[in-house]
């Protein structure tokens, strides 16, 4: 196996060519800000414009998770621009948030929390007006409770609902501001067709998904 | 249409077609070519034949606007929220239609009268807002317009309007 050398924040690491700088950083214990990216995925989603870095030598900021890591890199996790780019990104996602940490099961495990204090952000929005989506709970599963407004739309739930192939319940629905994670037909995610392996609630950053 | 009918219909459209998922998209455009809407059970038909989680049907069918999930009404009302016709208080136009009809975007009147719908720029900005009703397009559509259009429907507005 082929192995690169890179520095992240002046931290000499090694790293499997061709993996992406998230994965390498992750392992090497930096941590970078991240919510919709999923390790066995081939082709990342990229979307949560979170996992902003630095790299040496260009001048914007890029995606730590869409970028392969190459010998003599050398990145940065701290540089101004990327974390304005981050905090942009988080300060959008939390305008959206039901924010409740007190009364949340993930309130301590929370990746919002471990996202906001990385970026030296608060958990509620500065620069941004609140806009709430007011969804029901989904308490229908006997396993676990679904809270629409604490999703944060990373897919990491519909990704391991997948494996399920046909059977898979989980996916995204409708456009824009009214896009969530749904059932077919929007149907209360207990019915019958889960198969109850609450893998979702494993793999959710936030309070969206919590077993009962 | 009776249920039979719509997995017939179904059918015969899917016969058509190999089962493979970059043939969602035109499958559900002549299914609902067929059938002027994507019924549940249709839906569920299309992911069966594909082999793709229903829930996968349904995000694509949510995601276009070209697709319904009811049955087409007797008249169709599309409001405009293109840039124009939003600066100019499209949101206003629709929510007296709204109001007025009991259903929201994407939905039918229980009666199948009326279905409201949004559409991004019909591109007659100048007479914004717009309203598109039946294929025509109504220019400076405010809320007392929209129950004048409704009036030569034949439909009063309630005598007394709360608020
Ligand atoms: S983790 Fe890179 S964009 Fe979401």
């Amino acid at each position: 196996m082929k192995t690169v050398t890179l520095t992240i924040d002046g931290k000499v690491i090694k790293a499997r060519a061709g993996e992406k700088l998230l994965w390498a950083a992750l392992e090497n214990g930096i941590y970078i800000p991240n919510l919709c990216a999923i390790r066995e995925r081939e082709e990342p989603d990229a979307s949560c414009r979170l996992c902003w870095v630095e790299v040496e030598g260009q001048s914007d900021p890029v995606p730590a998770c869409a970028i392969g890591v190459q010998e003599g890199m050398a990145v940065s996790t701290k540089g101004e621009k990327a974390l304005a780019l981050a905090r942009a990104a988080f300060e959008l996602l939390m305008a959206s948030h039901a924010l409740d940490c007190a009364h949340c099961q993930a309130n301590g495990r929370c990746e919002l929390q471990k996202i906001a204090k990385v970026l030296k952000c608060s958990l509620k929005p500065k620069r941004l007006r609140l806009l709430l989506r007011d969804l029901p709970v989904d308490d229908s599963s006997p396993l676990f409770s679904y809270d629409p407004n604490k999703c944060v739309l990373c897919g990491r739930c519909v990704w391991e609902c997948r494996k399920h192939r046909e059977k898979a319940i989980m996916g995204f629905a409708h456009r824009g501001f009214e896009r969530r994670l749904t059932t077919f037909a929007d149907e209360p995610i207990g019915a019958d067709r889960c198969l109850d392996c609450s893998e979702c609630v494993k793999v959710c950053p936030t309070g969206a998904l919590t077993l009962k | 249409m009776p249920g039979p009918d719509i997995l017939a219909a179904t059918e015969q459209i899917l016969s058509a077609f190999t089962p493979e998922r970059p043939n969602l998209i035109p499958i559900l455009q002549a299914v609902q070519g067929k059938l002027g809407y994507l019924p549940r059970s249709a839906m569920q038909a299309i992911a069966g034949y594909l082999r793709i989680a229903p829930v996968d049907v349904y995000g694509v069918v949510t995601f276009y606007n070209q697709f319904r999930l009811n049955p087409p009404g007797k008249h169709s009302v599309k409001v405009c929220l293109g840039t124009a016709c939003h600066m100019k208080g499209g949101y206003i136009a629709l929510d007296a239609w709204q109001r007025r009809l009991g259903i929201s975007p994407r939905q039918t009147t229980p009666d199948r009268e009326f279905d409201l719908d949004t559409v991004a720029c019909v591109g007659c900005c100048t007479m914004a807002p717009v309203t598109v009703v039946d294929g025509k397009p109504e220019a400076r559509v405010d809320p007392t317009r929209v129950d004048g259009i409704l009036l030569s429907f034949g439909r009063e507005p309630p005598a007394k309007d709360q608020k």
